[in-house]
């Protein structure tokens, strides 16, 4: 860790993590979901939505 | 079934972070595919049990990790992994992106015992508060936020002893491969 934890108040609580180590895992936790989010929405869905709508109108199944 | 619009809409707009999610529960990208497909095809079967104007994502969440419990669930039992073989290939899939600066903290995740990993992605990445992750993973919010702490410190205890290992020689191949990929 490069910066000293900001204060100890980590000690009420055993195992409490310092700020600068919640938000390293916080920052890369999100990094690599958006790396998905930020892939959009695959054809494949966008396709299924569109055909199942479709089967929809062409007539209710009973 | 006719799909109201915004209902439909309401419905792609949250693929892109359920199959965030999914791929964060089943390790490869072809599986939570077909989980996030299958998670659509319950969902508009059973449209008419969505309140409107309720919480969608959260709805929609909650089905995909239902049909993942299940799923998971069977496939032990068929495997019963009798040579460890199904968790092997869980943990052998391919990273679907190639960024070498979180190899570490993925390969740290996937350490995570499930129900911590969950919890802690709900939370920590997909931004539900929480109460909707507890009602996600259909347990107490005091559940969610203990696994959610425990999931923090055993990364933090994992992540700080593999980057000691950063002084080794294996820092310097992976200073070459960050500087050489792009």
């Amino acid at each position: 860790m490069d910066t000293p934890p900001a204060s100890t108040a980590s000690s009420r609580h055993q195992g409490r993590l310092g700020r600068d180590v919640q938000a390293k895992i916080g920052n890369q936790l999100r990094a690599i979901y958006d790396d998905v989010v930020n892939e959009g929405v695959p054809d494949r869905f966008v396709e299924l939505l569109k055909r199942l709508d479709e089967k929809g109108e062409r007539g209710n199944e009973p | 079934m006719t799909l109201d619009p915004s209902v439909r809409d309401a419905v792609l707009t949250a693929v892109p972070s359920l199959r965030a999610f999914a791929i964060s529960l089943s390790g490869n990208v072809d599986r939570a595919d077909d989980l996030v497909q299958e998670t659509l095809l319950r969902a508009l079967a059973n449209i008419d049990s969505f309140e409107p104007g309720s919480n969608m994502p959260a709805w929609l969440f909650t089905i995909l990790r239902n049909l993942f419990r299940s799923e998971y669930r069977k496939r032990r039992r068929e495997v019963e992994d009798a040579d460890g073989s199904y968790a092997q290939s869980l943990k052998s899939q391919p990273e679907q992106t190639g960024h070498v600066e979180f190899q570490e903290f993925r390969g740290a995740l996937n350490k995570l015992p499930p129900d911590q990993r969950e919890a802690l992605i709900l939370v920590g990445a997909s931004g539900f508060s929480y109460e909707e992750a507890a009602e996600i993973c259909g347990c107490a919010v005091g559940t969610i936020k203990s696994r959610v702490n425990r999931a923090r410190a055993r990364l933090a205890d994992m992540l700080s002893i593999e980057s000691m290992e950063d002084f080794g020689p294996d820092h310097a191949t992976r200073a070459i491969l960050a500087g050489g990929s792009r």
